[in-house]
């Protein structure tokens, strides 16, 4: 077909920032997926307590001691979080450099927590069913921040690289940001059943 | 002279025949074996993923012949027990997860970012990966069953059939990792098609100029995020509970066997509109062309999806009825499962609409169409029958319920498809399908269709139960099934000259030019096959029908470069330029993560470590994948 020139696209920006970048639409998805995962699985926690007359069913509650350290690190970890994300949106490399390295030593802190958190239910996967969906709600989380520890790892090495002053890769942290912060938002219901609905 | 250098090329420099011979160098495709692992063209990734999906449409449709075979007269002995329970499980798998599921988002793959006016899909590698690891899984579900460890508890695999008591041996774990596959590959592919509906739309594309296809790609790319999750939470259960004795499904220890028929069909039911709201999207796309109006209702077809989407998550219940769940909750989900007519009744008349009022062109697509109407309404009726409590009861698991899925699956899904594979045929692959070929096919699908599935009915009203290998004599079956097996040769034949056309018509049919259908959307107003960057310049959309609106000339936006893979990011409502933006080369790591994606999935059937151990691997790939190549789209 004959074309008709009807937009200059030459100004506008490389790369689109924040909600103009596929990759923050991407992350949303994937957040939503996981989301919806995690949802389902408190929600089977939830019908699985609705068949039997005592929850626990035979085993005391979860001693309160690792897990409430954990939710206190993952939520105090959002301040420096936060921060490594403005700083990313305003291109502070040496900010950013520091941020990062903060958020990997807040990445591993709650998985040593979690070692000692699993003893803590005092039940095993194979006793009953309130074993095994309490382990596979650690467990789920566990990877969660696995993961995410993972890519800020990365993502660290990078920005100290030449690749990585560049839009894009700043856009790459920002993201990170925005997904630890999922990550520890879908820590507190968890944490709530866990602990909490066994108290009830 | 380096301030010259420094600027980088751009599309308003040159001619438009220069303009071209740079794209296609920046997009080419790379060559040889490797190359073909490392694709990320949307457009060989969704022909890929068609043709892997029809090839296993092919072997579903053998198996369902073999069983066609076996029940054809009673007490027949071609396939004993066992192997029919594999073939009737195979059957199932192969059809929702191998072949409806991942050829309605193909479609979706290849079509979508054509008919928004972009380059390549968003997340091309990802697109990739989704690739691989779907085609691994079904290699993985074929060669179990090729080795006689074929899954044989059914499509859905209910517990306490499916778990560690009653299926010892490998056979439900292959099902349940053929799960996993199969969803990591369909949720990587739904994020590709949410992003690029969302952020790619060509500049001016409002939301109320969205093409009614890619709008129902877009609200089933939603309903696989919503539902599948609670699948693969499903299948990961089930595994554990076969793997390291956990007692999800185990009622001795606190678990229950109904939970995983809420998970199971919390995304099953969603799954149904899966498959069949694509099919609404191409049915409203090719009924305008052969029409010559756009299509009456447009708003209320694109609330009609989306009340569907939404609908379809409060249905699941209606699979349970005869458990013996409180009556209150049946009443609900009979009202909700049958207030789904209401869209599906809303669509049909805005179609009758467009039809009344066009001038149709009876082509083979179009003829699909109305094969379609017709099947899906009459598939709709039974299910608003099996939505009532009694009349489910009375007929739950038996061959009613086989005939009244194969109506609103066959009828609303397969029969659009296959006039959406005429109707976008020339624009895959440059050639027309043959019409007189075509005719034919519709008429012996058509035809083969409805007499072997409309004796079903009466079959399941006559008592006969799913899932049998065989029946008795006495019992007064055994005509309507010989009939019944004699007819699903026609359907057969239908099919097998329906193949014949595509593989004759790819080589020699008659060459099909841009828009051979006179049609509207974007995909038309580039080659046939299009060029690997799609569009030369990506158009700016003025109206909804944009190729009956513009004349002999395309409005388009100009300024994108030449040196790097680009395109256009547009605000998700209006659709407003935001930025250019960069889209990937070419990448084996897609293919390496698949591998070790692979690799984890299935030795973790047999070890829990492997999950441990596995991920290693599948870490170092995605990693790899991550790491910037130092390419100028990498660089910004």
């Amino acid at each position: 077909m004959k074309e008709r020139i009807a937009l200059d696209a030459s100004h506008l920006p490389q790369h689109g920032m924040g909600s103009a970048s596929p990759s923050w639409w991407g992350t949303l998805a994937f957040m939503l997926i996981e989301g919806t995962g995690f949802a389902l699985a408190i929600i089977v926690y939830l019908y699985l307590m609705t068949l039997v007359p005592a929850w626990p069913p035979n085993a005391p509650p979860p001693d309160l001691g690792p897990g409430t350290w954990l939710t206190a690190v993952l939520i105090i970890s959002v301040i420096p979080n936060m921060l490594v994300g403005r700083w990313a949106a305003k291109r502070e490399m040496k900010k950013v450099r520091i941020g990062l390295v903060v958020m990997c030593a807040f990445g591993i802190a709650p998985l040593i927590l979690r070692i000692f958190e699993f003893p803590a239910l005092h039940v095993y996967w194979d006793d009953d069913a309130y074993g095994s969906i309490s382990w596979v709600l650690l467990g789920l989380h566990t990877t969660h921040i696995l993961t995410d520890l993972v890519d800020t790892l990365v993502l660290t090495v990078l920005m100290f690289t030449r690749h990585g002053n560049n839009d894009r890769r700043f856009g790459d942290v920002e993201d990170n940001a925005m997904y630890w912060n999922f990550v520890v938002i879908t820590w507190l219901p968890i944490y709530g059943c866990i602990y909490w609905v066994t108290r009830l | 002279m380096s301030e010259a250098q420094s600027v980088p090329p751009s599309d308003t420099e040159f001619e438009d025949g220069i303009v071209e011979e740079r794209l296609r160098r920046l997009w080419a495709r790379r060559r040889g074996f490797w190359g073909a692992l490392a694709a990320v063209d949307h457009k060989v990734i969704g022909r890929r993923y068609i043709a892997t999906a029809f090839v296993f449409l092919g072997l579903g449709g053998l198996l369902a012949l073999a069983m066609r075979l076996q029940l054809a007269a009673p007490e027949a002995r071609f396939i004993d027990a066992d192997r029919y329970n594999q073939i009737f499980t195979m059957h199932g798998t192969t059809m929702m997860f191998l072949f409806a599921v991942p050829v309605m988002e193909a479609m979706a793959v290849y079509l979508v970012p054509l008919m928004v006016g972009t380059r390549n899909i968003a997340f091309p590698r990802l697109n990739a990966f989704s690739y691989w690891t779907y085609v691994l899984g079904g290699i993985l579900l074929w060669v179990a069953f090729a080795l006689d460890v074929g899954p044989d508890v059914g499509w859905f695999a209910y517990v306490p059939l499916a778990g560690p008591e009653f299926s010892p041996g490998k056979r439900a774990d292959i099902w349940a990792q053929m799960i996993t596959f199969t969803e990591i590959a369909a949720l990587s592919v739904a994020v590709g098609i949410v992003v690029t509906v969302f952020k790619q739309r060509a500049p001016g594309m409002t939301l109320d100029r969205i093409p009614l296809f890619v709008w129902a790609m877009l609200v089933m790319a939603f309903l696989v995020i919503m539902a599948m999750p609670a699948i693969m939470l499903a299948s990961t259960t089930l595994i554990l509970d076969r793997l390291v004795e956990t007692q999800f499904y185990n009622p001795a220890e606190g678990g229950d066997s109904l939970l995983w028929q809420h998970l199971f069909w919390f995304f099953g039911h969603p799954e149904v509109y899966i498959i069949f709201l694509p099919a609404v999207g191409m049915v409203s796309t090719i009924l305008p062309t052969f029409c010559g109006r756009p299509v009456f209702g447009y708003l209320a077809l694109v609330m009609a999806m989306i009340a569907t989407g939404v609908l379809s998550f409060g249905l699941w219940v209606h699979h349970m009825f005869t458990v013996g769940l409180p009556r209150l909750g049946e009443s609900f989900f009979t009202a909700s499962s049958m207030s789904i007519a209401i869209p599906a009744g809303i669509q049909i008349f805005c179609w009758l609409a467009t039809l009344w009022d066009g001038r149709p062109r009876f082509q083979t697509p179009l003829l699909f169409i109305i094969g379609f109407i017709i099947t899906f309404v009459m598939g709709g009726l039974t299910g608003v029958m099996v939505a009532s409590v009694p009349l489910d009861t009375q007929v739950h698991d038996s061959y009613f319920v086989i005939a009244h899925f194969h109506y609103v699956l066959i009828g609303g899904a397969v029969f659009p498809l296959l006039g959406a594979i005429y109707y976008w045929f020339p624009k895959f692959t440059g050639r027309m399908m043959s019409e007189r070929a075509g005719k034919w096919a519709f008429g012996l699908i058509f035809v083969g269709f409805h007499m072997t599935f409309f004796p079903m009915h009466m079959l399941g009203l006559m008592g006969m139960p799913r899932r049998v290998y065989t029946y008795q004599p006495e019992m007064p079956w055994g005509n309507i099934n010989l009939f019944v097996s004699l007819s699903s040769l026609i359907l057969a034949s239908g099919f097998l000259l329906f193949f014949i056309d595509v593989v004759r018509s790819y080589r020699r049919g008659e060459e099909a030019g841009d828009n051979p259908w006179g049609a509207s959307t974007l995909e038309w107003a580039i080659a046939s096959p299009p060029p690997p960057y799609n569009f030369r310049r990506i158009p700016v959309v003025e109206s909804r029908e944009p190729l009956w609106d513009c004349g002999e000339t395309l409005p388009v936006a100009s300024g994108l470069r030449l040196d790097r893979r680009e395109l256009i990011v547009t605000s998700v409502v209006q659709g407003l330029p935001e930025a250019r933006e960069a889209s990937p080369q070419e990448c084996i790591w897609p293919f390496w993560a698949a591998l070790a994606t692979a690799f984890l999935l299935i030795w973790s059937i047999f070890s829990p470590w492997a999950v441990v151990w596995g991920s290693i691997p599948a870490a170092a790939a995605l990693i790899a994948w991550f790491w910037p190549k130092g390419t100028p789209e990498d660089e910004g």
